[in-house]
């Protein structure tokens, strides 16, 4: 079973629909119970990364998930989900966030429209599981104003160009990360989602 | 490289698509459903549900569209069409659309825009601003444009650049900037309009109204600098296809999305 973690930063039935679509049952939950017993977690998010760590400390949820991390069951962070994975952002103040991988949370620079919103490509840096059938150079939708800065370059999965070449997808062995919606990318996106609820 | 998104938008009432849709015989062109699947197969980067369904039950009708949309589509889609009230916008976004577009609702009511985006986040928020040319007899040499209301048959005497701003700082994610003197003309989009407000702020505009054919596309995404182009009876009436129009901006050197196909 996969487990979509709910911490109130956004709809996340969209995600629970795409994963369904594929053939994978997920459940949305808020419970600490559920995450420690699923297979696979989710964490989607949409919102400010400060709100987001304070919505998963208030609801006990920060142990669990660093647990499935640790213990090497397959994890998803999407959008704010995977800035969420990082040590510190810089959005609003300074935030410690999960720090399951090592690295920062900044601001695009100016030069771009804030927020990057759209479709945009993903250049592939390492093969993984994750990425299995979907090309070098596909399609995503994005909507986000910070990006990630891992410290390990073998953390970065995949990057993107948006003014600069920042990192889209990170990862470490069964634990990733997208900025984009892979809900709503497409058969790109629906690739992902299976992809990722057959990882073993 | 972020491409520049082309959005068709269907006109739906009490759950059915009522703009004139030709397609092949196949497809039920009242099924806003059918209809969406086909853009989505035809390599649309988002789409836009205007609703103009005007009873008690609007809400409800609204919710269960978006919800059977959501299990079929799997792109961004936007609901506008008198969201007039904050459980306007939680009906669509929890019931799986990407965005709610808010007209009318902000002009009267200009803390719906703060309220939505601290709830469901500015990506969550569209600002769409239905604006109309007028000249200032002491300065007519300089462009500027007025917010209209209720289709274009409300003057609110605020200036299209600076509510546009105000938009943006209360939270709007995006704008949708719909010509009132182009809409329904298929002579062009405005495109100093877009490119005024483009330059005003940060956040993506969409340009709407006016919309022809693929050239009239293109000038406005490159000119008029719009991150997106929304058409509805150019795509409806099968005069030209979401590929043509990409074909098209991609032979001119706009970076578009092609559809391409992955198996699952």
């Amino acid at each position: 079973m996969i487990a979509i973690v709910n911490y109130g930063m956004g709809n996340l039935r969209s995600v629970q629909k795409a994963f369904e679509f594929v053939g994978a049952q997920a459940v949305i939950t808020d419970r600490a119970a559920d995450i420690e017993k699923a297979e696979r977690v989710v964490l989607p998010g949409v919102g400010a990364f400060g709100d987001a760590m304070r919505n998963l400390k208030r609801a006990e949820l920060i142990d669990p998930i660093v647990k499935a991390i640790s213990e090497g069951r397959p994890f998803l962070g999407i959008c704010l989900g995977l800035q969420l994975m990082f040590t510190e952002s810089e959005e609003m103040g300074r935030h410690r966030g999960l720090d399951v991988l090592a690295g920062q949370v900044r601001k695009f620079p100016d030069g771009e429209r804030i927020p990057q919103i759209g479709w945009n490509q993903i250049h592939i840096c390492h093969d993984t599981p994750l990425l299995a059938g979907v090309p070098d150079g596909a399609y995503f939708y994005f909507v986000h104003s910070f990006y990630v800065v891992p410290d390990r370059c073998s953390d970065a999965v995949a990057t993107t160009d948006y003014g600069i070449d920042y990192v889209s997808i990170a990862g470490q062995g069964r634990a990733f990360g997208v900025q984009f919606h892979p809900e709503k990318s497409q058969d790109a996106g629906l690739k992902i989602l299976k992809n990722f609820a057959e990882i073993v | 490289m972020l491409a520049k998104r082309i959005i068709p938008c269907l006109d739906v009432k009490n759950g059915r698509n009522v703009r004139g849709v030709k397609f092949s015989a196949d497809l039920d062109a009242g099924d806003p459903i059918e209809l969406a699947r086909r853009y989505d197969e035809e390599g649309a980067d988002e789409l836009v549900f205007y609703d103009i369904t005007a009873s008690a039950e609007k809400r409800q009708i609204v919710g269960e569209l978006v919800r059977r949309v959501s299990e079929v589509v799997f792109i961004p889609f936007t609901v506008g069409g008198g969201v007039r009230t904050f459980e306007d916008i939680r009906t669509i976004i929890e019931g799986g659309a990407e965005k709610a577009s808010i007209n009318s609702a902000a002009v009267h009511h200009p803390e719906i825009i703060t309220q939505g985006a601290e709830s469901f986040g500015s990506q969550a928020i569209v600002g769409s601003i239905d604006a109309i040319r007028r000249i200032d007899p002491e300065n007519p040499n300089v462009l500027h444009w007025e917010v209209v209301i209720n289709g274009g048959r409300t003057a609110t005497g605020k200036d299209a650049l600076c509510w546009a701003e105000e938009l943006v700082d209360r939270g709007a994610g995006e704008l949708v900037l719909n010509s009132i003197d182009a809409d329904g003309t298929k002579s062009g989009y405005d495109i100093e309009l877009n490119r005024a407000v483009a330059q005003r702020v940060d956040v993506p505009i969409v340009a709407s109204g006016g919309a022809g054919g693929p050239e009239d596309m293109y000038r406005v995404l490159s000119e008029g600098q719009a991150s997106a182009a929304l058409a509805a009876s150019i795509f409806h009436y099968g005069q030209y296809s979401i590929p043509d129009v990409k074909a098209y901006l991609a032979q001119r050197g706009v970076p578009v999305r092609p559809r391409i196909t992955i198996a699952l």
